[in-house]
């Protein structure tokens, strides 16, 4: 690694996108037509970060004719969403994105159907960042590749003036004032192998938090996704006709429906679970190369026979990714509560589309696409009126400007501690207060000593603070589940197991030195349509 | 974990170290790019998608880094494997290696199908082959 100058390389421009997966290039996208010049920052190569680039997204994808449709399709999910979401944002997202993915055609190359009807709704994902990538650059936006945000700058006025951050490759620091920021830098999976999430350390939540902005729906933590044991290849489709076993070679039962999540966890907290995929049928076998091509790279190259052959499974918890929780939104821009600062995809709290079960990939997918371009679009017009680029401070604390004495601070430990309360089985996703309680205990401890003394420097910088983002995550993880004093959608207490009206509503959550947690009771947010 | 960037293929295009999320790899004057931080890599196997030359292997063990012999897996032929089922580059116009990702939503609906024949079977006790399609 070349950070070896002080140089800063120091820009402005009149939207600062954080984040080059799915929702920031949307985002770029948006403003950059809105007239706004942009810069988007991506951690690694916008193109191939997040967790789009390695996956394979269907968007939520219903026809405008008839209306019924749609009223049908959000109808069915305002119920299973637990009175979470809201109907005038789902119909928002089935509108835009059923307008926006047919303008990518001439950069992705969409296949057609055996009637040679184009299809639209699923796209593979290294080719459709490839193709954003190529929009974004074609429109005319500056990308700053493997250029990491440590934090925000802030007025005087509370409103956010840019960002700064460190030049991975090429050496130095950047700089960018900018009129408005965009985060865009997706959820957090605690790094726990979920395939292709490990630069999506929920450094976003933090940069906003230290400006004032407040999250919500951080309760909802406990989606799971399947992969071979020692691999990342959390690819569900596989899974489809997967049959399981414990260790004595019995079958699990599966309930109907798609959770398998709590039996599948179940078991393996008695021991080892094995998997075979013999029930796919022979001609869905044959396409899976060309449907989707990662799916038997570990098989492949580990001379397992997945059809035949049992190979022992794991559970990689998914965090904020497929959880739904995030920055709060508070407009139809997807604003933030901090003037001139805007949050799209996973970035952004799902609940408003998805309610209280994960909005999986399709209602993530289409959210992404649509609050990407609201956010892109509501900071070029922020940028517009509001003038300046400049006056920001830089106001980065956790990892960057120690509390007191400088101390060394073990990153490694500190992320042992962070995976243990918020991914392991047995805590996270059977609930109970006390185990909570003591979870929020351990974090608030452990946020104490980091905040207190670790500062990064030379490589361990940017691991530094994306620990301070995991752990201050966590942190507000734990103190939402406890807050919610009840089951609801896929957050399940097992001293609570029914849902309570009481609960029938948005449980915000913020803090840095002392966490707080509330009930958002106007939740219904006012639409400017 | 990526174990491999072999020096009779590589070009020395450095496309791997741009494209590479986690910046495992460094970029070596006159030289093939360094595996410089392989405890960052997030076996995405991106670099083996972006490698024109094919000269990249990754390990599905994310954990840990696997011993490989070079020589096996250049005989294995498992390199360049991703790279032609996904279509790209030379293999663009191959009617083998079509982008059939729009299908993915039917295989999950002939799942859900397939769990439903089989719950009627236990909760009516009907025979196997008097209930197919």
């Amino acid at each position: 690694m070349s950070r070896s100058s002080g140089e800063t390389l120091e820009l402005s421009a009149d939207v600062l996108i954080i984040g080059g997966g799915l929702a920031g290039t949307w985002a770029a996208s948006a403003a950059r037509r809105a007239g706004a010049s942009v810069i988007l920052a991506d951690k690694g190569y916008c193109g191939t970060s997040g967790v789009t680039a390695t996956a394979g997204p269907g968007h939520w994808w219903i026809p405008p004719d008839p209306p019924e449709l749609r009223e049908t399709a959000i109808r069915n999910r305002r119920k299973t969403g637990a009175g979470l979401n809201e109907p005038e944002w789902m119909a928002r997202i089935l509108a835009l994105t059923w307008e926006s993915l047919p303008t990518l055609d001439g950069f992705y190359k969409f296949s057609t159907d055996e009637n040679g009807v184009k299809q639209h709704r699923a796209l593979r994902g290294p080719e459709y960042m490839r193709a954003l990538r190529k929009l974004v650059d074609s429109l005319g936006v500056t990308v700053l590749d493997h250029s990491p945000a440590l934090e925000l700058l802030q007025r005087s006025d509370g409103s956010v003036a840019g960002a700064r951050g460190i030049r991975r490759q090429a050496g130095g620091d950047w700089q960018v004032n900018a009129g408005a920021v965009v985060l865009a830098t997706g959820g957090t999976s605690f790094l726990s192998r979920l395939l292709g999430s490990h630069t999506n350390t929920g450094d976003g939540y933090l940069l906003a938090a230290e400006a004032g902005a407040e999250l919500s729906g951080m309760e909802f933590t406990t989606y799971y996704t399947v992969a071979p044991v020692r691999s990342t290849m959390t690819r569900s489709m596989s899974y489809a006709f997967a049959t399981y076993y414990d260790a004595d070679g019995a079958v699990i039962a599966m309930p109907p429906g798609p959770e398998t999540t709590r039996p599948l966890a179940r078991a393996m907290l008695k021991g080892r679970v094995f998997c075979d995929l013999a029930r796919t049928p022979e001609d869905i076998r044959a396409r899976v190369p060309t449907i989707s091509p990662n799916v038997m790279l570990p098989f492949r190259r580990w001379g397992i026979d997945p059809y035949k052959d049992r190979f022992e499974v794991t559970l990689h918890g998914e965090g904020t990714i497929r959880g739904i929780g995030g920055l709060r939104v508070v407009g139809d821009h997807c604003q933030t509560s901090v003037p001139g600062l805007y949050a799209a995809g996973d970035a952004a709290t799902r609940e408003l589309v998805a309610g209280a079960i994960s909005g999986g990939g399709n209602i993530n997918s289409a959210w992404a696409v649509s609050s990407g371009q609201w956010a892109g679009a509501g900071a070029a017009r922020h940028a517009a009126a509001n003038g300046s680029q400049s006056g920001g401070r830089a106001i980065g604390q956790a990892g960057l400007r120690p509390a007191s004495a400088r101390r060394d601070v073990d990153l490694g430990t500190t992320l042992s501690t962070i995976q243990g309360e918020m991914l392991a089985y047995d805590k996270n996703i059977f609930r109970s207060g006390e185990t909570l309680k003591r979870s929020a205990e351990i974090l608030d401890d452990a946020w104490a000593e980091f905040d207190a003394h670790a500062q990064g420097a030379g490589d361990a910088l940017l691991r530094t603070r994306e620990t301070a983002a995991m752990l201050a995550t966590a942190r507000w993880c734990a103190a939402s589940a406890l807050a919610r004093e009840e089951s609801r959608g896929m957050h399940q207490r097992d001293d609570r197991p029914e849902m309570d009206p009481r609960f029938n509503r948005r449980i915000l959550v913020g803090g840095l030195d002392k966490v707080w947690t509330a009930s958002d009771y106007g939740h219904a947010l006012e639409l400017a349509s | 974990m990526i174990e491999l960037v072999i020096a009779e293929r590589c070009t020395g295009c450095n496309a791997c170290v741009e494209i590479c999320p986690t910046n495992v790899l460094e970029a070596i004057s006159g030289d093939v790019p360094r595996i410089a931080r392989q405890e960052d890599c997030q076996t995405c196997f991106m670099c083996e998608l972006y490698c024109r030359a094919d000269a990249i292997y990754v390990a599905p063990d994310c954990e840990n880094p696997t011993p490989v012999d070079k020589n096996a897996i250049l005989a294995s032929g498992l390199l360049g494997e991703f790279r032609r089922n996904h279509g790209w580059d030379e293999w663009a116009d191959d009617p083998r290696y079509p982008n059939e990702h729009w299908r993915m939503e039917s295989v999950f609906l002939r799942a859900r199908m397939a769990f439903q024949r089989r719950l009627r079977r236990l909760q009516h006790h009907v025979p196997p082959s008097s209930c197919r399609p």
